[in-house]
């Protein structure tokens, strides 16, 4: 969008909250992007956004236009041919695809249309969580805008080319925003994870070349087609192209999302954006991209919020968005709650996942509770390697353990109090 | 016994995808919001109808956290126990929902006008803490503001 400047995802919207409508989309050079893209060839496309260094901003980081070029294309190509943009958003601590969906329905679209054009699929669905109502109400109406004006249906502005866009509401659980469960629950089975090989590019819904790709993901694309890879490359101060929506619950002043330059540090978000902790609170640690991903301290802080630089850090950014333990929160009692998700939300498909995590889950409660024993912790620990990448089905028990296996290492000392002084050390001083 | 009015809506849902069991979400929750949950009898009739066995399609639907396999009340309370809620203090709320209310988490009022459930995240970190009574949204909850919420939905106490 022209004039978006430093912000191509968040530039224009609406102070009031209200969605950006078509007609105010397009003043601001939104569909702009997609007229552009009409005029390249579908293999172009690809290349642009390869070479702008788009990593997946669902929290795996890996390069988009790479994604999409697994896919089969061409005359001989398996068709129909499906794209997908998970709006699934369950990840605990993440709200950024929320405003993306609520307020710029369109850039979505948009995007999800050229990205359509450049794996040439003809379908595409927005798989949408149930909670999300205002989303899934604005997405619709959006979506209804774009037939109306052509830019879906058949024969998008003159040019040819045929693609319809559905919304699929979904009923709640979190392992459907992982690529292959969510292909599974479209088809209408048991969301469980699919083996890969195949990957979806090759064999996704109903078997079909299918490519995932998250909200804030598909957002920029528009931006990368209208601008180019160079420009958006340089919006960012690190390798990793482009903006990144970045947010901060917990104590902290300003709780909130911004748009910033990928590779912002995780103190200037904590400090300047979010205003520093609340009156009365202090600092204990944050997780930088939701509730699979290690926590990092006050010698943390300087770290780069772009995916390379937060890994060489010992965590990952995940969805960047932060969440901040100030000193009353207990670490053993947060490390309870974000294990007893990730067990109520597996699936239940592979072994290590459906008995490890309850097992977790139920030692860090008895733990918080004083019923803890010394080799409790090293039961948990034997976890965090039995549970880890390889070990399991998919990658939701091994996000579980990313917290807990930087957890036992930093809060060792409070694990240890808990045990020894038979309770939460937090709870007894309240009394 | 499916109305006529639900069974066209399933067939309409059952179109847009590759094959009927598609719809099989879409086609629950058709029914949900009709009649608050999906009993037995409703659920074996829809099998039907998308050429799924009955337990394919229980399967399908005791997977998911919001649909609902047993009577729920009039007004179904999410409140979101995950971990940014949690630092924001979601416990106080819930206690203070459990004793408005007489009932436990996962429980329903006898005058069948509330059932408490918690949820995973409900996407609003920087507003914690939250819950959804029906559709809506209600963030920065207090005591306070959850009676006001309550009394909103019909609660007398």
């Amino acid at each position: 969008m022209a004039g978006v400047g430093e912000k191509p995802l968040t530039g224009r919207l609406k102070p009031g909250g209200e969605a950006l409508d078509i007609s105010e989309y397009e003043v601001y050079g939104g569909y702009k992007g997609l007229r552009k893209a009409l005029r390249m060839d579908p293999s172009e496309i690809r290349k642009e956004v390869k070479e702008a260094n788009l990593r997946g901003r669902g929290g795996a980081g890996f390069n988009t236009g790479l994604k999409w070029s697994f896919v089969p294309t061409g005359k001989d190509a398996p068709r129909p041919k499906y794209l997908i943009a998970n709006a699934d958003e369950m990840e605990p601590g993440t709200f950024k695809d929320r405003l993306l969906l609520e307020r710029n329905p369109h850039l979505v679209i948009e995007g999800m249309i050229i990205a359509s054009f450049a794996i040439e699929a003809e379908t595409a669905f927005v798989f949408l969580r149930w909670e999300y109502t205002l989303a899934a109400k604005r997405m619709r109406k959006a979506i209804a805008e774009a037939y109306e004006r052509g830019y879906l249906g058949r024969n998008i502005l003159g040019s040819g080319l045929s693609i319809d866009i559905r919304v699929h509401v979904s009923a709640g659980r979190y392992i459907c925003g992982e690529e292959t469960a969510l292909l599974n629950a479209l088809e209408g089975r048991r969301a469980i994870p699919r083996s890969k090989p195949p990957f979806p590019q090759t064999s996704g819904l109903w078997g079909r070349p299918t490519v995932v790709n998250n909200v804030e993901t598909l957002s920029n694309v528009p931006h990368i087609i209208t601008g180019g890879a160079e420009w958006y490359r340089k919006l960012s101060r690190s390798g990793d192209g482009g903006t990144k929506l970045f947010g901060v619950s917990g104590r902290v002043k300003r709780p909130g999302l911004w748009e910033l330059p990928m590779g912002t540090t995780a103190r200037e978000i904590l400090e300047e954006h979010a205003g520093g902790m609340a009156d009365g609170f202090s600092f204990r640690c944050l997780m930088p991209g939701g509730a699979s991903t290690e926590f990092i301290c006050e010698d943390g802080l300087d770290v780069k919020m772009d995916f390379d630089s937060v890994q060489k850090a010992g965590s990952r950014l995940g969805t960047g968005t932060m969440i901040v333990l100030d000193h009353t929160v207990c670490p053993v009692a947060a490390l309870h709650n974000l294990e007893r998700f990730f067990a109520e939300e597996s699936c239940g498909w592979c072994t290590p996942c459906r008995e490890g995590l309850p097992w977790v889950a139920r030692l860090l409660g008895a733990i918080e509770d004083g019923k803890g024993e010394t080799e409790d912790i090293e039961t948990l620990r034997e976890h965090t390697g039995s549970l880890w990448m390889g070990k399991t089905y998919c990658a939701l028990a091994p996000g579980a353990m990313e917290p807990l296996k930087s957890g036992l290492a930093v809060f060792r000392e409070d694990f240890e109090r808990h045990i020894r002084e038979k309770g939460c050390p937090l709870k007894m001083e309240r009394r | 016994m499916l109305s006529d009015e639900e069974r066209r809506e399933i067939e309409e849902e059952t179109r847009h995808y590759g094959q009927k069991r598609g719809a099989s979400v879409e086609a629950l929750m058709c029914v949900q919001r009709r009649r608050g949950w999906v009993d037995d009898e409703t659920l074996r009739e829809v099998a039907d109808m998308l050429g799924m066995s009955v337990d394919e399609l229980d399967g399908v639907a005791t997977f998911y956290n919001l649909i609902f396999r047993r009577p729920v009340g009039k007004n179904v309370i999410l409140i979101c126990n995950t971990i940014s809620c949690m630092v924001m203090g979601y416990e106080r709320i819930l206690a203070h929902l459990e004793v408005r209310l007489g009932i436990r988490l996962g429980q329903t009022t006898a005058d069948g006008l509330f059932t408490l459930l918690s949820v995973p995240c409900l996407g609003a970190c920087d507003r914690s803490p939250v819950m959804m009574v029906g559709e809506k949204l209600y963030p920065g909850l207090t005591p306070e503001l959850a009676d006001e919420i309550l009394r909103e939905h019909g609660w007398r106490g």
